[in-house]
């Protein structure tokens, strides 16, 4: 490294707190700055364009647009109710399916599992991550639709056709395949979080209570899931985040009919579906707004449910919440 | 370092082909393998001039035109008076090729349908819910229909292929046009929406007692099952690339060529076809450009309609070429 001019505060013992004098470190930190404020722009700029592209539609139904229930192309109404609930519905589908499956593998993982068998483990999960959306959809269509369809719908609504939500005629597509098919997708990365939250659990905790007595399930219980609690929920959340979005698996599993119905068998629509069937045939400006709009309502949510997520997960660090009676 | 550099630069500007012209298109994917043959033929008869089609779907093709990002369009869709008043200049249809849709269908032992228009549209209105339904059983004596419920299977995305079967429905069914009406993208009032020609075909294939519709030859090349339909005089015909020639031969074509040719007159005509259009503006902005576009078109016309039978596509019929010559004669550069 050139020897540069020395600056005045060189040799001072407080110069590691003073502002960088030298012209490496001064343009290093606008560089930093603004590949940071880049990103933040983007975002911006996409929510800035959305808008843009939607303000036809927005000026034309209002924030009735969110709880209206249609859509016709050839009558140019739209609403957005169907969408929203669509994908509201098959992301909790997703997270009450995932959520249980990757705690309970990050927990086997970090607790219980012999060490020699945690790296094949990790290997394969994250492997699960690496699948493109699209082979998940034309396996879904293939083998797991009419799985579904044959065996697992008919399972439940024989034994548990009393409930609305498994009633009505089953067809295999459906809002619960769409379910299905996000946990498959998720999972990878609720477990890999999950397990670095467990991870950090420290071991205090782990032997007071087994100090107290408790069984190894007791231990779990008591001292590692209540502490990691918080974390395990931001984790959630980021799984929530990123079914929110999922586009090409979903549309090919959910019957993409815009409708709400009680019933888990029917086949439904979400937000990323509708704009990525119909976006680049929209021959009409408010037709073309409307779809804007719903890829705004998308975003808005996706931002929301990943600001929670980065929340939670801050107020983790340093947090006992962990009880040993 | 320095000289590497210069060779370097040496060598890509030698490699790179002397000026050749470059002509953008963008719209419908329906026609997109016939027009892909035409332009890779073309080439060999002309290697002055390149042409780059995207098939971004009709609605993309229409706007690109409107916007002048590329020098024609293509639309499986007529377009409506409202997007043409939005043209700066006079902006002509130029009927290509036609293509038919037919309805497919899952039954055990994939017996061969007949079926008239009002019946398919109250299937799809979701009225006739039964496979034994009277109206679909009346016209098939001696089939065997299973007491199955119907589950009707149409697309998802906007595309060329829905607007020729709205287009149908609403000419055969005054409740489906005043309920559900034509266009790329309808309000379905019954069941589930498949991704894509592939998309709903794979649904009708998985699910016993489906119905969709999809393009001939999507089907053909597939070898799914598809019914037989009623034309307007009363003759129950199979899809093909002669009976959509003929409902061709016999549609009512108006001078600016938007037309629609479902449901035609002609004994032997397929009554649910539709034609695909290249969109050219009349005052062409570019000459040298404008000239190469005539030039490729005439020899579309001559030589490129022998090529459609081959992909399982209609051809224009001679009476429809003498028109569309004459007005391709017309377009200034």
């Amino acid at each position: 490294m050139r020897a540069a001019a020395p600056s005045p505060t060189a040799d001072a013992p407080a110069a590691r707190f003073a502002p960088p004098r030298r012209w490496p470190d001064v343009s290093f930190r606008w560089l930093a700055l603004l590949a940071a404020a880049t990103i933040v722009g983007l975002i911006f700029l996409v929510g800035w364009e959305l808008y843009r592209g939607a303000h036809l539609a927005v000026a034309r139904f209002g924030l009735g647009f969110l709880s209206k229930s249609a859509w016709d192309p050839v009558a140019d109404e739209y609403g957005a109710w169907p969408f929203i609930y669509g994908t509201l519905m098959s992301s909790l589908i997703a997270l009450l399916i995932a959520v249980p499956l990757g705690v309970g593998t990050a927990l086997y993982l970090t607790e219980v599992a012999p060490r020699w068998i945690r790296q094949p483990a990790i290997m394969v999960i994250e492997m699960l991550s690496a699948v493109p959306s699209v082979i998940f959809g034309l396996w879904g269509i293939f083998v797991l639709v009419p799985w579904l369809r044959d065996h697992l719908f008919v399972w439940l609504k024989h034994w548990l056709g009393f409930l609305p939500l498994f009633q009505g005629p089953i067809y295999g597509v459906s809002v619960l395949a769409g379910g299905i098919i996000v946990a498959i997708m998720i999972l990878p990365i609720i477990t890999a979080v999950s397990r670095e939250i467990l991870r950090s659990v420290p071991d205090l905790q782990r032997e007071a209570a087994c100090a107290l007595g408790a069984t190894r399930w007791e231990i779990i219980r008591i001292a590692v899931l209540s502490y990691a609690s918080r974390g395990i929920f931001g984790a959630a959340v980021l799984g929530l985040g990123r079914a929110l979005g999922e586009t090409m698996a979903v549309t090919m599993v959910i019957g993409n009919r815009p409708e709400v119905s009680s019933s888990l068998f029917a086949p439904g629509y979400t937000l990323a579906s509708v704009i990525a069937n119909e976006f680049t045939e929209a021959t009409t400006d408010l037709y073309q707004g409307a779809l804007f709009e719903l890829g705004l309502v998308l975003l808005a949510v996706t931002i929301l449910v990943n600001v929670l997520a980065q929340l939670m997960l801050r107020t983790l660090a340093g947090k006992s919440t962990g009880k040993v009676n | 370092m320095k000289t590497f550099l210069s060779l370097a630069v040496l060598a890509l500007t030698a490699s790179v082909a002397p000026a050749q012209m470059l002509i953008n298109g963008a719209g419908a994917t329906f026609p997109y393998p016939i027009y892909s043959k035409w332009f890779n033929e073309y080439a060999k008869v002309d290697d002055s001039v390149r042409f780059n089609y995207q098939s971004i779907g009709s609605g993309g093709g229409q706007k690109q035109i409107l916007a002048e990002t590329v020098d024609f369009g293509a639309s499986d869709g007529p377009m409506s008076d409202e997007s043409l008043a939005k043209a700066p200049r006079k902006l002509l249809h130029i009927p290509t090729v036609a293509g038919a849709d037919v309805i497919s269908y899952n039954l055990p032992g994939n017996p061969k349908l007949r079926l008239d228009g009002p019946t398919v549209a109250a299937i799809f209105l979701g009225k006739i819910t039964k496979w034994s339904d009277a109206a679909i059983a009346g016209q098939n004596p001696g089939v065997k229909l299973p007491d199955q419920d119907i589950l009707v299977v149409h697309r998802s995305d906007g595309s060329g292929t829905t607007y020729i079967f709205t287009d149908y429905l609403s000419s055969v069914s005054s409740e489906w046009k005043e309920k559900v009406g034509k266009g790329t993208s309808v309000n379905w009032p019954a069941g589930l929406g498949g991704k894509g020609n592939e998309g709903v075909s794979g649904q009708v294939k998985q699910s016993p007692g489906a119905i969709g519709y999809i393009e001939l030859a999507y089907a053909k090349q597939n070898h799914l099952p598809y019914a037989d339909m009623k034309n307007s005089s009363g003759n129950y015909i199979a899809a093909s690339i002669e009976s959509v020639t003929a409902a061709l031969a016999t549609a009512q074509i108006p001078d600016d060529f938007r037309f629609s040719m479902v449901n035609p007159p002609g004994a032997t005509a397929y009554p649910i076809a539709g034609t695909t259009w290249l969109l050219v503006y009349e005052q062409q902005k570019d000459p040298a450009k404008g000239r190469k576009v005539v030039e490729f078109l005439k020899w579309a016309y001559a030589e490129g309609e022998k090529m459609a039978a081959s992909l399982d596509y209609a051809p224009l019929p001679e009476n429809v070429q003498q028109r569309v010559m004459k007005r391709i004669a017309e377009i200034k550069y």
